[in-house]
């Protein structure tokens, strides 16, 4: 199952601003439904997600049940040296998941 | 504090319409990525892939989606993208037709259907199709259900008027298989038919039943040398 699209330029210059787009699949079950049974369907959302270049943190949110599924992030960025940008987020049942993408700055 | 909120009014004044240009802010090509992924995979051991047959998609389905629902001149009937990958997947690859609205059957229906996009939808309505297509068109002016409403009724009579919050659209089905926000998810025509057919309170029909393919190969007919906008992403 395909879990995020991810775009981020390939290069940039040094300093100039440059767009982050991260779109999870996630269903953000928010716990306040039920199912055809009547039976609450389990609250399971995403609760933290956190961009970083080369460690240093560039982006970080924190998300509640009132979040669609499917969250799409979409921020801005400058950075004065390349590197690695990772892409974390986790759930609340402790599932964590990982994706970089390599930024030139040129 | 006020800006902010001019701001996030301004978006949301053209989402998810902004979206349907922006292909990373539209969440359907999550199901595409999947398809992408389906047209090469072999589905067990010494069976083909899409790929394997095809080619690649790019070139091998351009136009493909824009020209169903299509008469089937070995069959003797109409068939719609979905039956038609149905048939690949019994005849060719030896598997079970694919599960009504399952990721991997959206999936495959929305990468298959990119490859048309922005092509005019070019249904040959006038041809060995015309049949279904006139059975369509009797049965969308029907009057049906517990509320006693024809398609027409509303998606005719009533276009760009309100039904609640919701303007009501002129029925093309240019943009399937589509993703709606209050699915939370992707979705074919045939579940957006049965939200109208359940709302009017009339019996669903079945998924790839002998109305479902009528009133689609009716609306795909409707618009035709429109451009093809699957997958679409709709509120």
């Amino acid at each position: 199952m395909t879990r995020v699209l991810i775009r981020v330029p390939k290069t940039v210059k040094p300093g100039q601003e440059f767009e982050i787009k991260v779109l999870i699949s996630h269903p953000m079950e928010t716990g306040y439904r039920r199912d055809h049974q009547g039976t609450p369907i389990p609250r399971d959302i995403v609760k933290q997600f956190r961009c970083t270049l080369d460690g240093e943190e560039v982006f970080r949110a924190e998300m509640f049940p009132a979040i669609a599924a499917n969250p799409y992030f979409f921020f801005h960025a400058v950075a004065e040296r390349g590197g690695t940008l990772r892409f974390e987020w986790s759930d609340e049942r402790g599932t964590a998941w990982r994706e970089s993408a390599a930024l030139t700055v040129e | 504090m006020i800006r902010q909120a001019a701001m996030a009014v301004a978006l949301l004044a053209t989402w998810p319409a902004a979206a349907q240009t922006d292909d990373m802010a539209n969440p359907a090509f999550l199901w595409v990525e999947e398809g992408k992924a389906l047209w090469s995979e072999r589905p067990r051991p010494g069976a083909k892939s899409c790929a394997d047959c095809h080619g690649a998609a790019e070139t091998a389905m351009r136009g493909v989606a824009a020209r169903h629902p299509a008469f089937d001149a070995k069959r003797g009937r109409a068939m719609l993208l979905t039956q038609r990958l149905d048939a690949c997947r019994v005849e060719h690859q030896g598997e079970t037709p694919f599960e009504p609205e399952s990721r991997r059957q959206l999936g495959l229906a929305a990468y298959i259907a990119l490859q048309s996009r922005g092509l005019p939808v070019a249904i040959a309505a006038d041809g060995p199709l015309a049949k279904t297509v006139a059975e369509g068109r009797a049965l969308y002016t029907r009057r049906i259900g517990q509320l006693d409403l024809s398609c027409a009724q509303c998606h005719d009579d009533l276009v760009g008027r309100r039904l609640a919050a919701t303007a009501i659209p002129s029925g093309h089905v240019n943009a399937y298989p589509v993703y709606r926000s209050d699915w939370l998810g992707m979705g074919s025509f045939w579940r957006r038919l049965g939200n109208c057919t359940t709302g009017v309170r009339a019996e669903a029909f079945a998924p790839h039943s002998p109305e479902h393919v009528a009133l689609e190969s009716y609306l795909a007919a409707r618009g035709n040398d429109l451009p093809m906008q699957a997958p679409g992403f709709r509120n």
